[in-house]
């Protein structure tokens, strides 16, 4: 149940509707106290350590590149009075995002970083759905230890796990080893350092945020829909085409939005297991800043970035709120 | 009884295996006795030994734990009030702001949360160090805490705190003794959430970090971007070993905490 005074959230959040329930005024006024410190403490945090350094970084953005410290101009001049925020104003301009689009090195590292997300999210979704269908499948006793199993890795370090594949891609790791020893190939397979190991990374770091969704919507299904739709005639396959699938449906873009959007700003993956071929916007990032220290420019890569990824985030919201409401 | 086929056997069987070989390998090869690491030249422990005397390892660790323990704790008093605020207080102004301010970090890339910090210290004159990994990890860490909190409070009666209230507590004793023991599974598993995602983090602590500081994963990162080293998958089998012994613990600490209250609602109900 949705109310109306504050659009699309749940009715019992509204203090309107609260009030209507018969509200107590003494321990509402009471009440409001505590909860306005709770309100105010974390929200002055978050202005300070979140909105502010955002904003520092849309304003960075728009200065130049300077041999100073900080590294860019202009700065705002305070103790020049309304002359110092007028230069300072005027000095802001486009330039960083005019030179983003004239240099191909930066929008061929978006378009990249989008293809190489977008590819292992199909993978890691072709890799996961077998795995949390046979998980909601699963006898009830042995369904909490896989979960875990599951669950696991997520709690292990990224890095760590990262670093794993390395020992396995290389030229001499384990992977060729095994294929050589078996006869497959005679020539070690170049994984580690492509692209090929930046999808196996992130397939692997990524899986159980799949994995969990999709499980999660699954779990709840009444298998008694599949055994009807099979009693009609459906063959297992088509069954699991008409009947699961859909079912599975807010899993699966759950899960696919919680592995698309990180793997776009990733930089672990591609520095340890890319080559120097392997464009990610992420990396360039990084390096704009540490290796060329180039603030400004290296700001105007995180707002296009992040402005790139508003619309894959306002979808997964909307999905979020809707699924919310079919169960609510 | 519902059948499971071979297939689901399969994949599952691939599933697992996929999930777990990295970390075997990793484990085996950090008892290997050679240098090399590809090459397999008999069980050793001398890497563990090798390790427990790298000064720069142990000093980051320590770094790492100090920073762990202090971001954790402030993000899990700061995102329980959050979660409190957004899930309790209903409407009040700037409230769209505050949970897109709670909500935005969960999905911010870190490279962007870690230099838009970065560049605040630099402008407000902080020196970085442990202080400003602190504030960084607390920040992205609070929002993940208030998720796990709110999902727990929008779940339980808001009638008991209400009961409390009328029975005399102030607020504050309503939250303390009715609301807080209540959602305290949430709680620690926030502050536990917290705690790893701090261990865990390279990119927001490269940014944030300063010549002073070094916690363990930019330790572990500028060494392994030379290559594989056997001192890296004996650090590595520590900490799988810890958190695996850990996250056992949690889940029948959990097990047993369900059974207590499922019992005590049964005697509440019967």
């Amino acid at each position: 149940m949705t109310c109306g005074c504050l659009g699309r959230i749940p009715q019992d959040w509204c203090c309107r509707h609260e009030r209507a329930r018969g509200f107590q005024p003494r321990a509402f006024i009471g009440r409001s106290a505590v909860k306005r410190a709770f309100t105010v403490i974390p929200y002055i945090w978050l202005l300070a350590l979140f909105l502010v350094p955002f904003l520092i970084v849309l304003k960075i953005s728009f200065s130049d590149i300077a041999i100073a410290i900080p590294p860019y101009t202009p700065t705002l001049e305070l103790s020049e009075g309304w002359q110092g925020v007028r230069n300072f104003f005027g000095g802001l301009d486009f330039e960083n995002f005019v030179f983003l689009t004239s240099d191909d090195l930066y929008w061929k590292a978006y378009l990249s970083s989008l293809q190489i997300a977008v590819v292992s999210t199909l993978i890691t979704l072709a890799v996961g759905l077998p795995i949390a269908y046979a998980m909601a499948r699963a006898r009830d006793d042995w369904r909490p230890a896989l979960l875990m199993l599951v669950i696991l890795p997520f709690w292990t370090s990224f890095l760590i796990r990262v670093y794993a594949w390395m020992g396995i891609l290389s030229n001499e790791g384990l992977l060729n080893q095994f294929l050589i020893w078996s006869g497959f190939i005679t020539e070690p397979l170049v994984i580690l350092n492509t692209n090929v190991a930046v999808y196996i990374g992130i397939v692997y770091t990524y899986l159980p945020f799949m994995i969990l969704p999709i499980y999660a919507s699954l779990e709840r299904m009444d298998p008694s829909y599949v055994e009807a739709a099979e009693d009609l005639g459906c063959s297992r396959l088509s069954a699991f085409w008409i009947v699961t699938l859909p079912l599975a449906r807010p899993g699966v873009i759950a899960g696919c939005f919680l592995v698309f959007i990180p793997a776009v700003g990733e930089f672990v993956i591609p520095s340890l297991l890319g080559g120097s071929s392997t464009l990610m916007i992420g990396k360039v990032l990084w390096e704009e800043f540490f290796s060329n220290r180039d603030w400004p420019v290296a700001s105007a890569v995180a707002i296009i970035l992040l402005l790139i990824l508003v619309i894959p985030i306002i979808l997964f919201q909307r999905q979020e709120v809707a699924s919310r409401e079919t169960e609510g | 009884m519902r059948r499971f086929s071979g297939f689901n056997i399969v994949s599952l069987t691939l599933g697992i295996a996929f999930l777990y070989i990295p970390m075997v390998v990793l484990v085996v090869y950090s008892f290997n006795a050679s240098r090399l690491v590809t090459v397999w030249a008999g069980f050793s422990t001398k890497w563990y030994g090798e390790l427990l005397q790298n000064e720069a390892f142990l000093d980051a660790a320590w770094v790492t734990v100090k920073v762990g323990v202090f971001s954790s704790t402030l993000a899990t008093v700061l995102g329980t009030m959050a979660a409190y605020a957004l899930i309790r207080r209903g409407r009040f102004a700037g409230r769209t702001l505050f949970s897109g301010m709670i909500y935005a970090p969960l999905v911010m890339p870190e490279v962007i949360t870690g230099l838009s910090l970065l560049l605040l210290f630099i402008a407000i004159g902080l020196d970085r160090g442990v202080l400003t990994i602190v504030l960084a990890h607390t920040t992205f860490s609070m929002c993940y805490v208030s998720v796990v909190v709110s999902s727990r409070l929008v779940s339980f009666d808001k009638s008991l705190e209400e009961a409390a209230l009328d029975l005399g507590c102030t607020p504050f004793q309503a939250f303390r003794l009715v609301t807080l023991p209540i959602v305290a599974p949430a709680v620690m598993a926030g502050w536990l959430l917290a705690f790893t995602l701090s261990l865990d983090d390279l990119v927001i602590a490269s940014f944030t970090a300063g010549p002073s500081a070094t916690t363990l994963p930019i330790k572990v990162y500028s060494s392994v971007r030379l290559g594989v080293s056997p001192e890296i998958n004996a650090l590595s089998t520590i900490f799988i070993g810890l958190v695996t012994i850990g996250v056992l613990i949690a889940s029948v600490v959990t097990k047993r905490s369900i059974a207590m209250r499922t019992a005590d609602e049964r005697v509440a109900g019967g």
